[in-house]
């Protein structure tokens, strides 16, 4: 048998045709790798595009100093230049050279048209500052820099703000490519004169809101487990016919749209609705609150989530044999102690599953706070979209997201490490 | 049919029946009595009552009617982990989350038994199946036959008296089973408890029983040792059903001394011994076994009907030789002759003549 196999002068095998075996079998595997990476080159392309560049982007406006399109030093290079000389303790203005860099700068801002982005994007660190830079623009095209100064007192003349010695400190903190204003923004910080510090107590909205989605997410887990748990059990016990009829009613909410079914939850739980009229057609007199607050949240949230509770926790329960609670039995254990020490431990791959889906899917939800949340019931999702959409902020929804994203990334890291990802069975 | 009289038996079944939709009996009238140490296999096609009727005597079932008693004492309302019977599953049912010794002391813990007594009696347990070395490993890295060990351990280490097995060993490959086989019967007669074993593979059933019960219909249709089981079939269903079989259909011409002459349906005659016939002109099913055909005339009793047969096709199989005849019209006629040195061999197109003596041909119900 030996005398078939050949070997080069290293040991190493060698195959008929005298190339090393490891060679010739990688040549004989290279086409079947090629036709495999061509077959998901679709979905890679795909992905890579509709997911991974964009959550890239956005991780990137997180840290850019950018007003508009633009990168604040390169709309403002006079004034970042000179401005490095300048210390905000010191306590006192700038000197002319940066007033007159300003003037420079702020007249080509003014004729690209991007003066007043300018003026909001310093507006996200300090109140007020929008309103100098959109006053200023236009009479400052006017001035001529070789002639006209000294400009200290012609700005001062505009407005007194620009004597604001913060102003000018916010200025100077973000006139890098990169800074780290919108993380400490979303960790309810800022940079002030005697250095990082966070905001006033009733100004932290960020923390709040951040702890509040983790709880009602945690909240809307649990119960979807504790609805959702004896549902499954009576699904993977049932015989296939009434089951099949059971698993449809569970999926029916699928069919349905989220905002038809988080509406018909408004219909339901508002103060004139059909649970409140109930509830005082049985004799009580005082209308309950459900909705528009976290506990129309939890309900709304809890039902439209429940189906990603019991699907798993039915895929792994129907691959539990029923022999094992018969044995468990046989062996002389109560129902009671048959279920807890031999099947439930079974079931916890599925529970693992479902939670993560569950908590996962809350932590990122949108519509439903949006619609029944109220004032104190909206996630941190309502505020990432605000800053989009309304206020314009996208470096602080960037920065709210990109925590979001480590917080959840975090706390799957923990669940693998307290349950073991491979523990988790979808099916 | 039944054996002992159930007063006496250890396990006892009087007139129950059992039906899961109201509509069909499963089990129709079942009386059985299982005497104290006795191996008994219920044996008998799936869809025979038999896997109900052990799932009743386990309480995993209820009776829809009738009484089933456990050592003189009606069990009908008793809840499973009240009636104290090891069980082994089909699958082995050991719990995956768990140890193999957990498995073993889980039926101990739950009654309360200290520490070092359980360990002591679940090493014990598993030495007695060999598996001594096993304790810290879990189910899914032992083989089946380790498994089907395991399981028999814990269905023994709370020494119950009575254990049930449904189907224990299907999962396992022919040599492992037979030894199998063996070790279980074995352990059972050493530690003399009472067994109800299920099965429907019938060559299980005979190596294994003292007793068997032939089930079809949802009834016992005997209930015998093994060797009467075999060669006095009570019925055509159970000479069916057990071992092979050649099957001619016929009248009875005349019953006397305990023997009867039957005529085929091709009109040849042949002796045997009336089972479920009582007078000429009933219709019987004529049951031979291939291994009682005698070819040599000479050993055959004077006076006897012979057959004509011709020898279709002649197969070697080791130690014996199996050859196809056409016989009566019918060429699926089977004889086994041993392969022994002065045997003769059969070849193809040869004209013979078979007979048999009248006690191994058994005229049964049509």
């Amino acid at each position: 048998m030996m005398a078939d196999t050949h070997f080069d002068e290293n040991g190493l095998v060698l195959a008929a045709d005298g190339t090393p075996l490891k060679q010739s079998l990688a040549r004989a595997l290279r086409a079947q790798k090629i036709r495999a990476l061509l077959l998901i080159a679709p979905l890679l392309l795909f992905v890579t595009i509709s997911f991974v560049l964009p959550i890239g982007e956005m991780l990137m406006r997180s840290v850019q100093n950018t007003a508009g399109t633009e990168y604040i030093p390169d709309l403002m290079p006079n004034v970042v230049e000179e401005i490095q000389d300048w210390e905000p303790a010191s306590g006192e203005m700038p000197a002319e050279p940066v007033y007159r860099a300003l003037a420079q700068d702020l007249a080509t801002a003014f004729e690209n048209r991007n003066h007043t982005q300018l003026g909001r994007r310093f507006n996200y660190e300090s109140a007020g500052m929008s309103s100098i830079f959109r006053k200023s623009g236009r009479r400052v095209s006017n001035w001529d820099i070789e002639t006209d100064g000294p400009f200290r007192e012609k700005f001062l003349d505009i407005d007194d703000d620009w004597g604001n010695i913060e102003y000018w400190a916010t200025i100077k903190a973000n006139s890098g490519y990169y800074t780290t204003s919108y993380f400490l923004a979303a960790f309810d910080a800022q940079r002030t004169s005697e250095g990082i510090q966070m905001k006033d107590p009733d100004q932290r909205i960020y923390s709040k809101l951040m702890v509040r989605t983790l709880w009602l997410s945690f909240l809307i887990t649990f119960c979807t487990f504790a609805l959702g748990y004896p549902v499954a059990w009576l699904l993977a016990d049932l015989p296939a016919k009434s089951a099949n009829m059971l698993l449809i009613l569970v999926l029916l909410p699928f069919w349905t749209s989220l905002l038809v079914r988080t509406s018909a939850w408004k219909i339901l739980l508002q103060q004139q609705g059909v649970i409140n009229d109930f509830w005082i057609a049985l004799g009580f007199t005082e209308r309950m609150s459900l909705i528009n607050n976290q506990l129309g949240v939890v309900i709304a949230m809890t039902h439209i989530l429940l189906p990603f509770m019991i699907l798993p926790l039915y895929s792994v329960m129907k691959t539990i044999p029923p022999s094992y609670l018969r044995a468990a039995k046989s062996l002389g254990a109560t129902n009671t102690v048959a279920f807890m020490r031999v099947y439930f431990p079974q079931t916890t791959p599925g529970i693992g599953a479902g939670s993560l889906l569950v908590f996962i899917l809350a932590v990122g939800y949108f519509i439903t706070p949006e619609l029944v949340g109220g004032a104190d019931g909206t996630f941190i999702s309502n505020r990432i979209y605000y800053q989009f959409s309304s206020s314009g902020n996208w470096g602080l929804a960037a920065a709210l997201g990109t925590v979001m994203l480590v917080v959840v990334l975090l706390l799957y890291y923990i669940y693998d490490k307290l349950v073991g990802v491979d523990n988790v069975k979808l099916g | 049919m039944s054996g002992n009289s159930s007063t006496d038996a250890f396990v006892a079944f009087e007139h129950v029946q059992k039906s899961y939709d109201g509509v069909q009996l499963v089990v129709k009238d079942l009386n059985l009595a299982v005497p104290r140490g006795e191996f008994l296999t219920m044996l008998g096609p799936s869809g025979s009552g038999k896997t109900t009727c052990l799932m009743m005597l386990a309480g995993f079932e209820t009776a829809t009617h009738g009484e089933i008693k456990l050592d003189g004492k009606p069990i009908n309302n008793i809840p499973p982990h009240k009636r104290g019977i090891g069980m082994v599953f089909q699958n082995y049912a050991l719990f995956p989350h768990m140890t193999i010794a957990e498995n073993l002391s889980f039926p101990l813990e739950v009654r309360k038994i200290g520490k070092s007594e359980r360990e002591e009696k679940v090493k014990r347990a598993l030495d007695m199946v060999q598996m001594g070395d096993f304790g810290n490993r879990r189910p899914a890295q032992l083989s089946g036959g380790q498994q089907q060990r395991v399981a028999l351990a814990r269905a023994l280490v709370f020494e119950p008296e009575l254990v049930l097995m449904d189907e224990p060993l299907g999962a396992l490959d022919k040599q492992l089973r037979e030894h199998m086989q063996f070790e279980i019967t074995n352990l059972a007669h050493e530690l003399g408890i009472t067994t109800v074993y299920v099965t429907h593979d019938q060559t299980e059933a005979l190596t294994m029983s003292d007793r068997i019960a032939v089930f079809d219909d949802g009834r016992i249709q005997q209930l015998a040792t093994p060797d009467k089981l075999y060669e006095q079939p009570e019925n055509s269903f159970v000479a069916q059903f057990i071992g092979e079989n050649n099957t001619f259909e016929g009248t009875v011409k005349e019953i006397s001394n305990g023997q009867a002459i039957v005529e085929l349906d091709d009109g040849e005659v042949i002796d045997c011994t009336p089972v479920n016939v009582s007078k000429p002109g009933e219709r019987t099913l004529i049951s031979i076994r291939p291994e009682r055909v005698e070819i040599d005339k000479s050993r055959l009793k004077e006076g006897v009907h012979t057959l004509k047969a011709e020898v279709l096709e002649f197969i070697y199989m080791g130690d014996i030789f199996r050859t196809r005849l056409r016989v009566a019209g019918q060429d699926d006629f089977i004889i086994k002759t041993r392969n022994a040195p002065d045997q003769v061999r059969l070849k193809p197109g040869q004209q013979i003549e078979i007979g048999w003596l009248p006690e191994d041909c058994r005229a049964l119900d049509a």
